[in-house]
């Protein structure tokens, strides 16, 4: 079929063929290019449309929105901050990426480097199925399983580590900054892990070889020429990572019990960020209520932004660096 | 006797390497443990009420005690919510794509959408739901519906789909191109005739997995689907329930029916997802090269 279409083109008129090229030719590469345009006129659009509606909220906010801790954008001297909502999503995405890290990088290892050549690609296949796990359900066995299970651990570090201030506190909870970071740690575990397996299995057949030629055990080859070669990989892997955890909403809406404190005592009852604020507040939400939320994700959005563009930066500084030395 | 003039590696060494040996194990293991225990529960929990009285009805007129209830609207709404998210990024995505790679190759507005994209992609799901929501349904002054839904699911979709399309068209070989070239086909019909055919199926792979992706996303339909307990067949008019929806809505319900029917919702909507990925990894190695095709 279409090699009789070909042809019929090449064969019939030479001639006509610049009249025949234009006449399709045109709309279509306007068509592709207009799409791309449109999907950066979107992005421009996510921007102003996020300002223009949070001004009127902001406007009328009586608080100081990046002091101010609590969130009454529905009482008539509207007054709200994030100061608490901003802290609660850092301090849970840092939380959630030091327990994943150091796991997602033994699985990165485990699969490019550890498991038997036959296996590994079925196991890196289940690991990535934890990325298929859509959030509602973390959230669902967050807050059914992992909350009440998390109880026992929490009082034991309480009991045996309370002097440190981080497991101190009056209350322990199973619904606590811990429980939260660890569902945001086994959600973006599968990607820091597949990006740091595929660095890995780029590090040069040689330099391992070499390692091994002067009689390094499988570790010493890991340490001498894997981690070094893979390290910029791993780092942008944990700040997409941590970009992630940080607009991941629905699992930690279902879990945090959305107080406005900035304590960094992870087993207590408390616990809040920017996105479960917008998940749980949004119901009943009146217009300079909405006007708050997106405010809110305003800033969300820059600070993911901001820490997307770091990674992609280091990822582009490294395709330089290795382009150079090859 | 030639093993004993080789040092051996000393005990230290030795035991530092299975050390490390065994953490990485380890890591692995502990990676596995919640993937285990969630599929497990939400097995375990969602059989008992994933029956057809679930699959079949919605639920209107359920009280907050009644037993009973289903998801029929919850599912009806996901279906025409993903397909109509569909309809909108896979085109938009495809031709972008098309464009960075056969006409745009490394100009000025071609670095500046790839690494848009690139931007995009890391855009919290939430935020795109309070976009939608700003533009929309604040601004545009437009009811909560389920093509609001859509719209901010494809913004999810978008890059994903230009990616993986950007990936495939990269695979196709510049000889198929050029032998079309001299037979005097113009360049969109090339594209169209012979580098789209060539990597259709991994185009379609990258397809179902973006949907796979989006079907269970909850935050940006909150904002623009709102909630329903009644089946709205209608996605361009009024507020519309989907399942990730559902399952959240159940979970913060107090009593033990109505978490009930969220593990049912999470598995329903799970067997979706992963049917979804199935489907996309079978067209990917019922095509794939290494099968010797």
């Amino acid at each position: 079929m279409a090699a009789t279409v070909h042809t019929r083109d090449g064969g019939s008129a030479l001639g006509r063929s610049a009249s025949r090229r234009s006449r399709g030719e045109t709309p279509f590469r306007y068509a592709s290019t207009g799409a791309g345009i449109l999907l950066l006129a979107i992005m421009a659009a996510i921007a102003v449309f996020l300002v223009v509606e949070a001004i009127p909220a902001l406007r009328a906010n009586t608080g100081g929105f990046f002091t101010t801790q609590t969130w009454e954008p529905n009482a008539t001297r509207p007054s709200f901050g994030i100061a608490a909502l901003a802290f609660g999503t850092v301090f849970s995405a840092l939380l959630a990426l030091i327990m994943a890290v150091p796991v997602a990088v033994g699985v990165a290892l485990f699969i490019s480097h550890y498991a038997p050549r036959r296996l590994a690609g079925v196991l890196g296949y289940v690991v990535d199925l934890l990325a298929a796990v859509p959030s509602v359900v973390y959230g669902l066995w967050g807050i059914t399983f992992l909350a009440p299970f998390m109880v026992g651990p929490s009082n034991f570090l309480h009991d045996h580590l309370g002097f440190i201030p981080l497991f101190g506190g009056d209350i322990v909870a199973g619904r606590s900054m811990l429980t939260a970071s660890l569902v945001l740690a086994v959600m973006i575990l599968p990607i820091i892990a597949a990006i740091s397996r595929e660095v890995f299995l780029q590090v040069p057949r040689a330099h391992e070889e070499a390692a091994l030629a002067l009689g390094a055990t499988r570790w010493e080859v890991i340490r001498m020429a894997v981690l070094p070669y893979g390290r910029p990989g791993v780092i942008s892997a944990a700040m997409l990572g941590l970009g992630r955890a940080m607009g991941e909403t629905i699992a930690v809406a279902l879990i945090f019990q959305a107080t406005f404190d900035i304590s960094f005592r992870i087993l207590t009852p408390q616990g809040n960020s920017i996105a479960a604020n917008i998940a749980n507040r949004f119901g009943e939400a009146t217009q300079t209520g909405r006007g708050a939320l997106i405010a809110s994700g305003l800033v969300l959005f820059v600070i993911t932004l901001l820490v997307n563009m770091g990674a992609r930066f280091i990822v582009a500084r490294r395709k330089e660096f290795s382009g150079a030395a090859a | 006797m030639t093993t004993h003039t080789v040092q051996r590696v000393s005990t230290g060494r030795r035991l530092k390497d299975r050390l490390v040996q065994t953490l990485v194990y380890l890591a692995f293991a502990v990676a596995v443990i919640p993937l285990i225990s969630v599929l497990w529960l939400v097995i375990k929990n969602g059989l008992a009420r994933f029956d057809l009285d679930f699959l079949t009805h919605s639920m209107r007129g359920i009280g907050a005690r009644d037993i009973g209830g289903g998801a029929y609207h919850a599912i009806l709404g996901t279906l025409e919510q993903v397909l109509l998210a569909s309809l909108i990024s896979v085109p938009i995505g495809l031709l972008t794509a098309i464009y960075l790679v056969e006409y745009g190759r490394g100009g000025r507005l071609s670095r500046a959408i790839s690494f848009f994209v690139d931007v995009m992609t890391g855009i919290p799901s939430v935020v795109a739901g309070l976009f939608v929501l700003a533009f929309w349904v604040l601004a545009l002054g437009m009811p909560f519906s389920g093509f609001a839904g859509a719209l901010a699911l494809s913004i999810l979709m978008m890059p994903t789909v230009v990616r993986s399309t950007e990936e495939m068209l990269l695979l196709v070989p510049g000889d198929l191109r050029e032998a079309s070239y001299a037979l005097g086909v113009p360049k969109w019909r090339t594209i169209v005739k012979v580098v789209l055919p060539t990597a259709l199926t991994g185009i379609v792979t990258g397809v179902m997995l973006a949907i796979a992706r989006v079907a269970g996303e909850t935050a940006p339909l909150m904002l623009t689907v709102f909630f329903t307990d009644s089946i709205n067949s209608d996605p361009f008019n009024g507020p519309q329930m989907g399942l990730p929806l559902y399952v959240f809505d159940q979970a913060r319900r107090p009593t033990d029916i109505a978490v009930d029917r969220a593990w049912t919702g999470a598995l329903t909507l799970i067997l979706i997802v992963m049917l979804l990925n199935l489907v996309a990894r079978l067209i990917a190695w019922w095509r794939s090269p290494a099968r010797g095709r």
